[in-house]
């Protein structure tokens, strides 16, 4: 029978299927940080249960790191108490923790792939919703809530639906200027915030299979943004040039297995999906969002929606009145006061790579303060190896060190009320990047154009 | 996790779409490493000033609502995985949340809460909205075996589907440790004959 890529690896992991049709699903990786996996191990005391499976976890802190002075101890107390807390856990159940100063620190979403411990084939969860990210390699992965965090702890197994089916194709060539960002957030705006809700989606098309993996994380980790349960693309030559190598790939004939294996990794030619969608690539243009969802985004010379479908006015106009934007106007030509450029979403040495391309020799705009977080501490080190660092701060960007930052602001990065922050990160909802603070989600290419202008433009015009 | 009871209760109306875990509960509270205490910090930003006071105009803070169920706008619980979102609602007093649909993953963890999200037609969900609105003394029953959302008022019954087992677990407060760690046999099994594994 005709399967999708996604049944394949489904099926390759139910271990049984019960009465009501859920299915107990084995989990290969487990990933956890600071901020939703305490109360997992407080329920796991309290019933006095084992990890199953220890080895198959690893731990880092991002959510809640300073990203200055890294070395010194956490000044915020309850940050400190709850990296603390997972440091004692992670000693006491012998899972493995790359903690704050470790070399292989970093946002969980990054680390996993540049580890090689995000495999094609694999399931991967982890008490985050943008775990989706790791389905760029042909995996299955997903976020789950603190409950299914002690289920996996205790069984490497999780009680899960069956999600629908839904394929997303891009064909075409993507125009210059025109980035992995601005194409899941174009597919975003046309679906809406929750036009996947229920549905694990494949992106496939030759605009997908032209991205690099770190354009491919990009597109996967934002499936969560149109309500997806997770997103996949194929592993193809791509992915295993990418693999091939890293700390926990499979090497010699461990690697030729696997090979073999992920080459069967694809959705059959008659394969059936619930839903399916065909994009042009070259309709894509840099992209921008106005409001407080990520479905809420236009091109960057386009106007804010006039027209909003009956019965959904109410949420609409409050938030544009958060955002300080009228229905119908063009974005172009506001001031900004931020650029943020980090999160799982753009912090990988591409990103970084594309910013420090366009600002070599420039200077960012007097007014803006621009902050460039990268994912990792790898990620840290190759662009100071690379000389980035350097022409990151004679333009005026400030490099910090790795974590989740400004992207959900729970800790000292966060962006005053009322000021308009352009920030390559996933989520623009209200107060995200602190109480009251106004967000536009957009490519690392758009953010760095932004903030050497110091306004919102039309980027085709300045491109190097 | 408490057993749930059939609810004889008043709604609390937020018609509002895509209400995103964030707004229920904001990053800066996510600190704690205990599940309990979520409640006082349920939608902080749209509940309290910057100075703490209480904004008037906010349905939690008007004294014409009360009740254990909050009736939301369609797509409930979208954005951040946080579990914390289902917490805060349920350490608030709120035992089930209509909409018209819900976030899958603020689905699973308000069911690995005890707390009920109950699934109703738009338009179901408009005659609700605007009912409640109309009085806020609405009487409604939320009778999980029987898996209907009565308004005696009305003489209405609106049906809702939930999985068979996620309903034995929901009414009897079990919850999915328990059942997966009784599988530990077929677990150990599998992985012994996988075809391949990293």
């Amino acid at each position: 029978m005709a399967t999708t890529l996604f049944d394949k690896i489904w099926d390759a992991h139910v271990v049984r299927s019960i009465a009501s049709g859920q299915e107990v699903v084995y989990i290969d990786r487990h990933l956890i940080h600071e901020v939703t996996s305490p109360q997992a191990f407080d329920e796991i005391a309290a019933r006095g249960l084992p990890l199953f499976r220890p080895g198959q976890m690893l731990a880092t802190a991002d959510h809640n790191v300073p990203t200055l002075h890294q070395d010194q101890p956490i000044r915020e107390p309850l940050s400190r108490s709850q990296v603390d807390k997972l440091t004692e856990n992670c000693q006491k159940y012998g899972v493995e923790l790359y903690g704050l100063g470790h070399q292989r620190q970093g946002i969980v979403h990054v680390i996993g792939p540049e580890l090689g411990l995000t495999l094609p084939g694999t399931t991967i969860v982890c008490g985050d919703s943008h775990t989706s990210t790791h389905g760029a390699f042909g995996a299955v992965a997903f976020g789950i809530g603190t409950s299914q965090v002690a289920q996996v702890m205790a069984s490497q197994c999780l009680l899960l639906n069956r999600p629908q089916r839904m394929r997303i194709s891009v064909e075409g060539e993507l125009q210059r200027g025109v980035t992995a960002k601005d194409l899941i957030l174009y597919v975003i705006a046309q679906l809406g915030t929750g036009g996947a809700t229920g549905h694990f989606v494949e992106y496939a098309g030759s605009a997908v299979r032209a991205l690099s993996m770190e354009g491919r994380m990009t597109v996967c980790n934002m499936s969560i943004e149109m309500g997806a349960r997770g997103g996949l693309i194929a592993p193809d030559a791509t992915t295993l040039a990418y693999v091939a190598g890293r700390p926990f790939a499979p090497k010699g004939a461990d690697w030729e297995k696997a090979v073999a294996y992920w080459q069967t990794l694809y959705s059959d030619a008659d394969a059936a999906f619930e839903t399916e969608y065909t994009f042009d690539a070259q309709q894509i243009t840099p992209m921008i969002t106005y409001g407080t969802n990520p479905g809420m985004g236009i091109p960057l010379t386009g106007h804010v929606p006039s027209e909003v479908p009956e019965g959904e006015a109410e949420s609409f106009d409050k938030s544009l009145k958060y955002m300080g934007f009228e229905r119908g106007e063009s974005l172009l030509g506001k001031q900004i006061d931020y650029v943020f450029i980090g999160s799982c979403t753009n912090s990988r040495i591409e990103d970084l790579r594309t910013v420090a391309a366009y600002v070599q020799g420039k200077q960012k705009a007097g007014h803006v303060e621009a902050i460039i977080v990268p994912g990792s501490k790898q990620v840290e080190q190759q662009a100071i190896a690379e000389g980035i660092d350097k022409i990151f701060a004679a333009a005026g960007f400030e490099l910090r060190e790795p974590g989740c930052s400004a992207c959900l602001a729970m800790n000292e990065d966060k962006i005053p009320a009322g000021a308009y922050c352009v920030a390559t990160s996933n989520r623009n909802f209200e107060g995200r990047q602190g109480p009251g603070s106004r967000t536009l989600l957009a490519s690392p290419l758009v953010a760095a154009i932004t903030a050497v202008q110091g306004r919102i433009v039309d980027i085709t015009k300045y491109l190097n | 996790m408490e057993k749930f009871q059939t609810l004889h209760t008043t709604g609390v109306p937020l018609p509002l779409e895509n209400i995103d875990t964030d707004q229920i509960i904001p990053a800066r509270f996510l600190k704690a490493t205990t599940r309990e205490g979520f409640g006082t910090n349920l939608f902080c930003d749209w509940r309290y000033r910057a100075d703490g006071t209480p904004k008037a105009d906010f349905v939690l803070n008007s004294p014409r609502y009360a009740g254990q169920v909050l009736v939301a706008g369609k797509n409930f619980g979208c954005g951040s995985s946080r579990e914390h979102a289902a917490w805060a609602l349920y350490d608030a007093g709120f035992r089930a949340v209509v909409s018209s649909y819900f976030a899958d993953i603020f689905r699973g963890n308000a069911l690995n809460t005890g707390l009920l999200p109950l699934q109703v037609s738009d338009a179901e969900l408009a005659r609700l909205l605007a009912g409640i609105e109309a009085d806020p003394q609405l009487a409604l029953v939320v009778d999980l075996p029987a898996q209907t959302l009565q308004v005696p008022a009305w003489g209405a019954a609106f049906g809702f589907a939930i999985d068979a087992y996620k309903k034995e677990c929901l009414i009897n407060g079990y919850d999915d440790i328990d059942f997966l760690v009784n599988q530990k046999p077929a677990i150990e099994a599998y992985e012994q004959q996988r075809a391949w594994a990293w």
